[in-house]
């Protein structure tokens, strides 16, 4: 059972050729088994799972048609609320907090009759591209051990590609789903700004942030997708009216889609195997009778910087609430009220995250507020016209979901800006609330994955998936994974 | 755009963080090598743009002003640190 996809996992609960607890059971030996040398999993719902899985055994066996993923084990990011389940952001500062409310994907899961079994290690609060940040220790690469798995929904990726669970949610606020997906060989979506509720998703950068699906193919994908997509008035953001539907059928060949490439992203500051990777997915696009055409990406110099700017002065207001009063880590050392507030957010928060927050003070402190809050507002609309104009021209935008594989463990947490530089692909589809999928598309010369990202415009999602399809259907770099699992 | 320790120390003062001499330094020469790389931005020409928070429609939401479920008492001081008397307790703030 272990490596069916997760539909095919569902269609055999279904038939009751497996029971959803038998599955259950399956996945959490295999995470007792293996994830000592992942680290994928913060927490493992054991009971809770157990549980869960009769309740909705009982609705399957009497003929209950829940969705297309019920009785599925999923795992969650650690960002994501979950009522009764230990919910830490990979933090110090929540280490031990229990949500007494579920974000509003887990009351979609639920309903969908999915069963969460455990919860994800992450870049701290979301914060890095490695899963090295957390407070927990790193998640490991399943592809080589001594290599990261990307971030910062490190643990989503490492999960589904080590085999320890079907399927995962992650969140995406500079690339933190596609970025892992790309190290670690699964396939990923990155929904568009407004299409999933972010209700009880612990805030990064919010105008930025968005849950969405890993898994192993873009089927299994496109499923959850629906599952969790669709209005929730709790969250007057998520602006879609109804959940996605997409269609059944898969079409073999891509006439008449016109496919960007952006020249620019390939010439310097790339990995050659990861350039001709994805040069080599546009020739199989091309050949599944898809339009390529060059085109340069607008702005490239600016889009680091304005998305820096203003995740950080997101992240600075919304981590203000960790004051260690009301939920979070509280200092014994504190005996004054300013001193509760200063040690506990001083020994609650790591480096990166206190590294971001002072960012972010700092470029909407007065005085630099014009210079470079404002700023990036402007470069964000500027953005946001330029891919405008490409959709009038493209279908779709193909491009390299990070310039590098997956490096060594420690190799670049001591140096901030070069772990930002890695996000030069990724941010632009945030920073124009974008849908993004990821794919694999092929391994460098160590055997390690390599990902490409089809960008698409506001509520595209069922072109991209399409394109997905037909590119899965014609490659297997997605069904590969590591020798030992 | 050059960030003395001084600024940075501003800073940490505003964001509520305590730092320690050492700490300071290397937060300062951080912060400086991501501000000089931040800094390209200030050549780009945005006149007469109007900045945006977001870039997808947002429209007022109206609904009717009735009282929906919340959190009970109990559940709200759930994960606080110390609390009394159904109040969340905090060092004393005024002699």
């Amino acid at each position: 059972m272990i490596g069916l996809s997760a539909l095919e996992l569902a269609e055999a609960v279904r038939s009751e050729q497996i029971g959803v607890a038998e599955a259950v059971k399956a996945y959490l030996e295999r995470i007792e088994n293996i994830d000592s040398q992942l680290n994928a999993f913060l927490t493992v719902s054991r009971k809770e799972a157990l549980t869960r899985a009769e309740v909705v055994q009982k609705k399957i066996s009497a003929g209950e048609r829940l969705s297309a993923l019920a009785g599925v084990p999923i795992a969650l990011k650690d960002n994501i609320s979950t009522t009764g389940v230990t919910t830490t952001c990979a933090s110090k500062m929540l280490a031990g907090y229990v949500p007494v409310y579920n974000a509003s994907v887990v009351d979609k899961l639920e309903q969908a009759g999915m069963i969460v079994i455990g919860k994800l290690n992450m870049d701290e609060f979301a914060m890095g591209g490695s899963s090295e940040t957390g407070a927990f220790g790193p998640v490991r690469n399943p592809w080589d051990m001594t290599r990261v798995a990307g971030g910062s929904s490190g643990g989503c990726a490492a999960a589904v590609a080590g085999r320890e669970i079907p399927i995962a949610l992650g969140s995406d606020t500079g690339g933190s789903i596609r970025q892992p997906c790309s190290f670690c060989g699964v396939t990923g979506i990155k929904p568009t700004y407004g299409s999933v509720s972010r209700y009880g998703l612990i805030a990064y950068a919010s105008s930025l942030d968005q849950i969405g699906p890993l898994g192993q193919d873009i089927n299994d994908c496109a499923a959850l997708l629906s599952i969790i997509s669709g209005p929730d008035e709790k969250d007057r953001t998520c602006v879609i009216d109804k959940p996605f539907v997409f269609s059944q059928s898969v079409p073999e060949r891509l006439e008449g889609i016109k496919i960007g490439l952006p020249s620019n992203y390939f010439h310097s500051g790339i990995d050659a195997a990861v350039k001709d990777s994805v040069l080599a997915a546009a020739e199989e696009l091309a050949s599944a009778g898809a339009e390529v055409e060059e085109f340069v990406m607008p702005l490239m110099d600016f889009l680091i910087p304005a998305y820096y700017i203003i995740a950080c002065a997101e992240a600075s207001s919304n981590l203000s609430r960790f004051d260690g009063i009301r939920y979070g880590y509280r200092s014994a050392e504190g005996k004054t009220l300013a001193e509760v507030y200063r040690l506990s957010r001083s020994e609650g928060f790591g480096l990166e995250v206190k590294r971001r927050i002072m960012l972010g003070s700092f470029v909407l402190s007065s005085g630099y507020y014009d210079a470079y809050y404002k700023k990036a507002l402007q470069a964000q609309v500027l953005l946001k016209d330029a891919y405008n104009h490409l959709f009038k021209c493209f279908d779709l935008i193909l491009s390299p979901v990070a310039p590098t594989t997956a490096y060594k463990l420690g190799e670049n947490v001591d140096d901030p800006l070069k772990m930002y530089l890695g996000d030069i692909y990724t941010v632009s589809v945030n920073l124009a609330g974008l849908p993004s999928v990821a794919l694999p598309c092929g391994f460098d010369g160590q055997g390690l994955p390599i990902g490409l990202q089809f960008i698409g415009d506001a509520f595209a999602e069922e072109k991209l998936i399409q394109a997905a399809r037909v590119y899965q259907g014609r490659t297997d770099y997605h069904t590969k994974r590591p020798g030992w699992t | 755009m050059k960030i003395t320790a001084d600024e940075a120390a501003k800073m940490a003062a505003l964001a509520q963080i305590k730092m320690n001499e050492r700490e300071a330094a290397e937060y300062t020469g951080e912060l400086n090598s991501i501000m000089a790389y931040i800094d390209r931005i200030k050549v780009l020409d945005t006149d007469d743009i109007q900045p945006t928070i977001y870039v997808l429609p947002l429209q007022n939401v109206w609904r009717e002003d009735e009282v929906q479920p919340c959190l009970s008492n109990e559940q709200a001081l759930a994960n606080a640190a110390e609390t009394e008397a159904g109040m969340y307790l905090v060092p004393r703030v005024i002699e």
